[in-house]
């Protein structure tokens, strides 16, 4: 089938080592920077709360948003947590969780509202979400790698590129979703764009958009162990550890952290959703 | 004064509609165009005028442009030509500003499936309007609760649209569009996807209101029955375009065409027809004038047992029986002692179908009132006569 050849290889290396390092590195070092800073901001101060005033805080939360059930499980799954030593490594873990799906909603959302309202721009942002979503996350590990440097930062990166399209996807498909009649009457009422967007299609995508901010979230968790390939601290490098050192002891103590944390924060993600705005 | 003038108003769905237009303007039939280009004309050169006040109503199968019309008179389907003026001001020529403007002061508009916003609560969905208009609160929560009250949902102000019934949801719709106090309503289907029985009390309530505020009203409606029943004037669509505009009576006696005389054929008539379309001139006698034996030869001359009587200004005093008027000429009493008082009358508006069982009750002639004058009598065959024979009989009588 080799009727041609094509380079791609040497043509992306060319491009990476010739052009978008040195051109771009200094570019790259400065967002690396900021956004380590952020990230060891959250984790510092989310070890700094005393454990036990967190998981006050966490069984509360639950509770008001996700029911006794929930809170209970929350109060268990810290207990297990604190009780095989894992406590800083989950905190770890859900920084880099909040700060990258903090950015996929802050990237994400907008964007979705782009491709709801714009078929040129929903022509546009599909593509490359099908690239995200697809596109093995080993393969953007690397660039990451490059441009970031190792630890939380790219791991980051990596995780945004993962979760963020579901973000975008939920929030397209809420405001699609919002019946024509709706959005006719608004319009008749003399509605401008904005108005209809901020008053109506918004609230009413919004079930919509917190599933998709569920989803991003679990994603970014489900992506815990792969970034700690690539230097990121917390619970995935505990089963990495677990992993090469075919310790399946450690592997399942780790892993079983993941798990109740992703059951915790997808519970009151969830609750989020189901609360009339 | 008119308050929408349409002119030539024309839309074509498609990928080209100016060459469309052009060949609709030499002529080319709809289907032809379809056929040849692929695009659909929805709307086909339709002119037409609404009075200040006056209810004008669109009548059409589904098909037939009659929900693009209505769109296309607000702009929410942007035109590919023609006019629309609202109140002597072109909408299909507005800019942006202009536009949102015009939708917020003139324009009401009610939809099919109600189109209310499920997140927020009655007060707010009729308050939006004001809302987006920058009107502070509590000015806009107090006139939304006015029209909210108008429509008799008072109580409800802070439930949700999902609560509420059909009917209801649709009173919602209404007060919404009433909150804005634009002088005009738009109402695409109002009423079709509501049960028959809420439909009607709908529609005589949506009588009562346009009675009361003088709004103009642009209904559309699939439902002759609904059409004769609410409209000053009914157009009717067909295939885009408008094959006729007139009055209840005028298209049910006079179709346009043979698509219209098809459809009014199975109109129940009974609905339509009111006591005023049916009633005879009545053999009266006046009471200033003639005396008993005025009475009995003026009935025995027409063949009837009994006579109405009425004074100078035809204010109806009452029924005189042949029998009673022979009592009252042997004993010599004036006959104002012998009339029947307690009589059944009727408004000249009663639809026929209400008066089936007053008239099988009614031992005589059923008397046509309005101001206490007598306009006419209604008899059981002349029921007959106005259902069954149809245009004929009705307008000769």
């Amino acid at each position: 089938m080799n009727y041609f050849k094509l380079p791609l290889e040497d043509w992306t290396n060319r491009f990476v080592d010739d052009w978008l390092l040195p051109v771009t590195g200094e570019f790259f070092d400065t967002i690396s920077d900021g956004l380590r800073k952020f990230i060891d901001n959250v984790t510092e101060l989310l070890i700094a709360i005393p454990p036990e005033l967190l998981v006050l805080v966490l069984v509360l939360l639950s509770w008001k948003i996700a029911g006794k059930g929930v809170a209970l499980f929350a109060l268990i799954g810290s207990l297990y947590l604190g009780s095989v030593d894992l406590w800083v490594e989950s905190i770890q873990t859900v920084s880099i969780v909040i700060v990258s799906t903090l950015i996929s909603i802050i990237i994400g959302i907008p964007l979705g509202i782009l491709a709801a309202t714009n078929k040129f721009m929903a022509g546009f942002v599909r593509p490359i979400l099908d690239f995200m979503q697809t596109l093995p996350s080993f393969v953007y590990l690397i660039p990451a790698i490059l441009l970031f440097g190792l630890g939380n930062v790219p791991a980051v990166i990596a995780t945004f590129v993962f979760a963020t399209p579901p973000a975008v996807r939920m929030t397209t498909l809420g405001i699609n979703q919002v019946p024509s009649d709706v959005v006719e009457a608004s319009t008749a009422f003399g509605s401008t764009k904005w108005q209809l967007l901020y008053k109506v299609q918004l609230p009413l995508a919004m079930p919509s958009i917190m599933a998709g901010i569920n989803q991003t979230m679990m994603l970014a968790l489900s992506m815990a162990v792969i970034s700690s390939m690539i230097g990121a601290p917390g619970l995935g490098s505990v089963v990495l550890e677990g992993i090469s050192t075919v310790n399946v002891g450690l592997g399942l103590t780790g892993g079983l952290g993941i798990v109740v944390l992703a059951i915790v924060l997808d519970r009151i993600t969830q609750g989020l959703s189901r609360k009339k705005i | 004064m008119n308050k929408i003038e349409v002119t030539n108003l024309t839309k074509i769905f498609g990928s080209n509609p100016q060459q469309g237009l052009k060949r609709l303007k030499n002529g080319e039939q709809k289907e032809d165009i379809l056929a040849k280009t692929g695009m659909t004309v929805g709307v086909n050169q339709v002119s037409f005028t609404v009075k200040a006040g006056e209810f004008f109503v669109i009548m059409g199968l589904s098909g037939s442009g009659k929900s693009t019309l209505i769109r296309l008179v607000n702009r929410l389907i942007e035109p590919t030509s023609g006019e629309v003026l609202i109140d002597g001001s072109d909408i299909t020529k507005m800019n942006k500003t202009e536009l949102i403007q015009t939708r917020r002061k003139k324009l009401g508009m009610v939809f099919q499936q109600f189109g209310l916003f499920q997140h927020r609560t009655v007060l707010a969905n009729v308050a939006y309007g004001l809302e987006i208009q920058g009107v502070k609160k509590e000015e806009r929560n107090k006139r939304a609760q006015k029209s909210i009250e108008d429509v008799g949902l008072k109580g409800y102000e802070n439930s949700y649209p999902d609560e509420l019934s059909g009917g209801m949801q649709q009173r919602v719709g209404l007060a919404r569009a009433l909150a804005n106090d634009s002088d005009i309503l738009l109402m695409d289907e109002a009423f079709s996807a509501l049960d028959p029985l809420i439909r009607k009390e709908m529609q005589d309530e949506l009588l009562n209101l346009q009675n009361k505020l003088g709004k103009t009203v642009l209904f559309i409606t699939h439902d002759l029955d609904e059409a004769l029943k609410l409209g000053d004037r009914i157009a009717i669509m067909k295939n885009g375009q408008i094959v006729q505009v007139g009055t209840a009576d005028e298209i049910l006696e006079n179709p346009a065409n043979e698509y219209v005389s098809n459809f009014v054929k199975d109109v129940d008539r009974s609905k339509v027809l009111m006591a005023s379309n049916v009633m005879k001139k009545p053999n009266v006698i006046m009471i200033e004038k003639n005396g008993a034996l005025a009475a009995v030869r003026k009935m025995e001359d027409a063949g009837i047992s009994s006579i109405f009587v009425v004074d100078k200004v035809n204010n109806l005093r009452g029924l005189l029986t042949i029998d009673d008027a022979i009592k009252a000429y042997k004993t010599n009493l004036p006959i104002e002692s012998v009339l029947i008082k307690d009589l059944h009358t009727i408004d000249p508006d009663t639809s026929l179908n209400d008066l089936f069982g007053v008239a099988v009750e009614a031992k005589y002639p059923l008397a046509v009132i309005q101001d206490e004058k007598l306009l006419g009598i209604v008899t059981r065959v002349s029921i007959l006569t106005g259902l069954g024979l149809g245009k004929d009989e009705v307008s000769a009588s």
